[in-house]
């Protein structure tokens, strides 16, 4: 990667020598990401202001962080476990929709907002500059803060649940939930930023994007564990790079289904490339698109 | 000297087409025929044949050269649609340019507004450091700085209070406070000091003045000539893009004000300037002058004054309203007139042919306070359509040499410096209020 700007040493001597050269295309791997670490402190306050925002505007503030998916492991366990009756290998159905939806909403929840990076954030794009990642980069983190109460959370029902002597097994897979973490996070932010920087084109995507994340939902074992596909599908199923993660942390925690290297190097690699064109395409879109919006 | 700009033949061109939406089965389709050698299936009868991947041009930058020494104070002034605000847009990396470069030597900040990431429910003191961070300083400088920063504002007592409680003074007053203790190499700054109260802006432009003598690069844009001739040493006038005049301040602002173009207290504008969703209606000229006629950017108070809109029917339009609306440089309303707001004009005037038209409104005398004011306009037809809008299409100078109360050389507050009737009134003797007093 070629760093032609580095705006924040100090000015040089010599007559040829520039901190900074605006040009009109940027090259497709000058990414710059020396500049992105100089911004980190408003990485850091970008988290902070929307974290207080929702402490402030909402009446219950960060409580909505657990009911969120108390509720949706209630009615996944309603819906799913008493009326469709589908199989949860053997686990009691509130932990086992409960790990499932926490897992997928930290992914959900990354992708829906970072894909609405240039939309929401006209206003100050438009207006000064800053390397334009620090928006995405702060949701991510954003969601990790959401996803860490949650997790706490459900944690707390995994410890009751083994107290209460059900068949639930953690074991030292539990020692990869940073890599699995890693890896939604990268999907996220490949998947959004990918969204957002077609959206300054194309607006209709953004109507599409909840509406796919839900479906998505229903593609990746959130909701039934892979043992419940007929075996000829299995494939198909574990094609979708979430599908890997997903298994493997309900595995991690629960001690059910299964855990496949394979497949998971296969999420992991796939999410480098989905990362690699989406920083490529956003950082291509950054230098023009205030013209467009 | 070491140069900290050098811009090179620059150049930027909007497409127009592709403003606003564009949907992806349009591109699509459009691709589609394309492949099949058909005609673009979204063109309309008698275009090209570019739809909007070509799509209507505007140059707002046509090749412009120039350098700044480090240490040099570069006034910018130009119409509106000059180029200005591209050109610093450009400066501050929030748009790229089409063709050309700029080479820059040291870190440049750039002030297009004050406040910019504010956020309502965040306190005094995490909006500081959240603008500042966006601004591009790193928490230990806004460590460093923090006291000066908030003594400079002057809302100590409010810091840990949420900005959405801030009046707009104060809100403007610690947003400025966080722009103006940046330290960059190179500043780039818009018109941001046309905030906050006189007060306040002597002390904006104390510190400017205070920047460019510590030898920093300071690029500043403005229609404000006695600041530019003031803060600048050099000044280079913009016209429809090009450069057109580059050399010192006074000599930059005599030619601004001498080109027939560029007549201040008047604004023209031009075929590429008016959007075509403007049609049938066609802006020519706003123009403010004094009771003898004469077009000027300063208005004695204590005269009437005269705002003229000057336009064209291309057809007949029915109902149409030309509405005026006074505004402070703070952006508060001071009121809102329509030139058919009597209803007997109203009905003589309910459709107005084709043709060459002047609307002309007196204000009358002793109606405003001191300061600069903006005058937008609009072009509309009550709950059919708006045809033209332009907020800020002209701003004036009141001076209030002669008003009321001018005899005390003190700020007076308020938006009008009416001439009012008193009758003061002597209602008893106090000797005789005494001694009732010591009856009782």
């Amino acid at each position: 990667m070629t760093l032609n700007s580095k705006p924040f040493t100090p000015s040089p001597s010599a007559e040829d020598q520039w901190t900074m050269i605006i040009r009109p295309q940027r090259g497709w791997f000058d990414l710059n990401l020396g500049e992105l670490w100089h911004y980190r402190d408003l990485i850091r306050l970008f988290v902070q202001r929307d974290f207080i925002s929702i402490y402030k505007q909402t009446i219950l503030g960060p409580l909505w962080y657990l009911i969120q998916p108390l509720l949706t492991t209630i009615t996944f366990t309603i819906i799913f476990g008493r009326f469709a009756k589908l199989p949860t290998d053997g686990i009691p159905p509130f932990l086992f929709y409960m790990s499932g939806t926490v897992i997928w909403s930290y992914f959900a929840e990354s992708l829906n907002k970072t894909s609405n990076t240039f939309i929401n954030n006209a206003q100050l794009f438009g207006k000064v500059y800053f390397p334009r990642l620090a928006a995405p980069i702060s949701i991510l983190i954003s969601s990790l803060i959401a996803f860490a109460i949650q997790f706490v959370l459900f944690l707390g029902f995994l410890a009751y649940f083994m107290l209460v002597g059900s068949e639930v097994h953690p074991n030292e897979w539990v020692l990869i939930t940073p890599l699995l973490l890693l890896m939604m996070a990268g999907l996220g932010l490949g998947f959004g930023i990918i969204v957002s920087s077609l959206t300054t084109r194309y607006r209709d995507l953004r109507f599409l994007v909840s509406f796919g994340i839900q479906l998505w939902m229903y593609a990746t074992p959130v909701i039934y564990p892979v043992s419940a596909i007929p075996e000829q599908y299995q494939p198909l199923i574990n094609a979708n790079p979430l599908a890997p993660i997903v298994e493997a942390f309900r595995y991690a925690y629960l001690g059910s289904g299964t855990v496949s290297l394979i497949n998971l190097v296969y999420s992991f690699a796939f999410m480098l490339v989905i990362l690699f064109i989406g920083l490529l395409l956003f950082n291509r879109i950054e230098a023009t698109f205030m013209d467009t919006i | 000297m070491l140069t900290a700009i050098k811009v090179e033949n620059l150049h930027k061109t909007y497409r127009l087409g592709q403003i606003g939406g564009q949907t992806l089965r349009q591109d699509v389709s459009r691709w589609w025929a394309r492949l099949r050698n058909l005609p673009d299936p979204y063109l309309r009868i008698g275009d090209d044949d570019h739809g909007n991947r070509e799509g209507a041009q505007i140059h707002a930058l046509r090749g412009i050269s120039f350098s700044v020494n480090q240490g040099q104070v570069m006034g910018i002034i130009g119409r509106n649609g000059a180029g200005k605000s591209t050109l610093l847009k450009i400066l501050s990396r929030i748009t790229a340019p089409t063709a050309g470069q700029i080479k820059v030597r040291g870190r440049v900040a750039s002030l297009l507004e004050v406040g910019t990431g504010f956020h309502q429910e965040l306190t005094g003191r995490e909006n500081t450091y959240l603008n500042g961070a966006i601004l591009g300083m790193d928490r230990k400088e806004i460590d460093r700085k923090f006291d000066e920063i908030v003594a400079f504002s002057e809302v100590e007592k409010f810091i840990d209070t949420p900005v959405k409680r801030y009046s707009s003074g104060m809100y403007v007053r610690l947003a400025f406070a966080v722009a103006a203790h940046l330290d960059p190499e190179i500043l780039v700054v818009d018109e941001v000091l046309a905030v906050g109260d006189s007060e306040f802006q002597r002390k904006c432009i104390g510190k400017m003045s205070a920047v460019a003598k510590e030898g920093r690069t300071v690029l500043f844009v403005s229609h404000n000539m006695s600041a530019i001739l003031r803060l600048t040493e050099d000044t280079l006038v913009l016209e429809k893009g090009r450069l057109v005049f580059l050399g010192s301040s006074s000599q930059a602002v005599d030619h601004y004000m001498s080109s027939g173009f560029a007549q201040v207290g008047e604004r023209v504008w031009a075929q590429d300037e008016v959007p075509s969703s403007s049609a049938p209606f066609r802006p020519l000229a706003l123009r403010i002058c004094d009771a003898e006629g004469r077009i000027s950017d300063t208005l004695r108070s204590t005269d009437p004054m005269i705002i003229e809109m000057q336009y064209r029917l291309d057809e007949q339009i029915t109902g149409l309203r030309i509405g005026l609306y006074l505004q402070t440089s703070r952006g508060e309303v001071v009121f809102t007139t329509f030139d058919v707001d009597d209803t007997d004009q109203y009905a003589a005037f309910s459709g107005r042919p084709a043709g060459h038209y002047i609307s002309r409104c007196i204000l009358p005398a002793d109606l405003l306070n001191g300061g600069r004011y903006f005058i937008g306009v609009n072009a509309s037809a009550y709950r059919i359509k708006r045809y033209f809008q332009d907020d800020q299409a002209l701003n004036f100078n009141v001076n209030i040499t002669g008003a009321p109360g001018t005899q005390w050389p003190e700020e007076r507050k308020g938006l009008i410096r009416p001439r009012l009737e008193w009758q003061i009134q002597q209602v008893s003797e106090p000797q005789k209020s005494l001694a009732w007093a010591d009856h009782e």
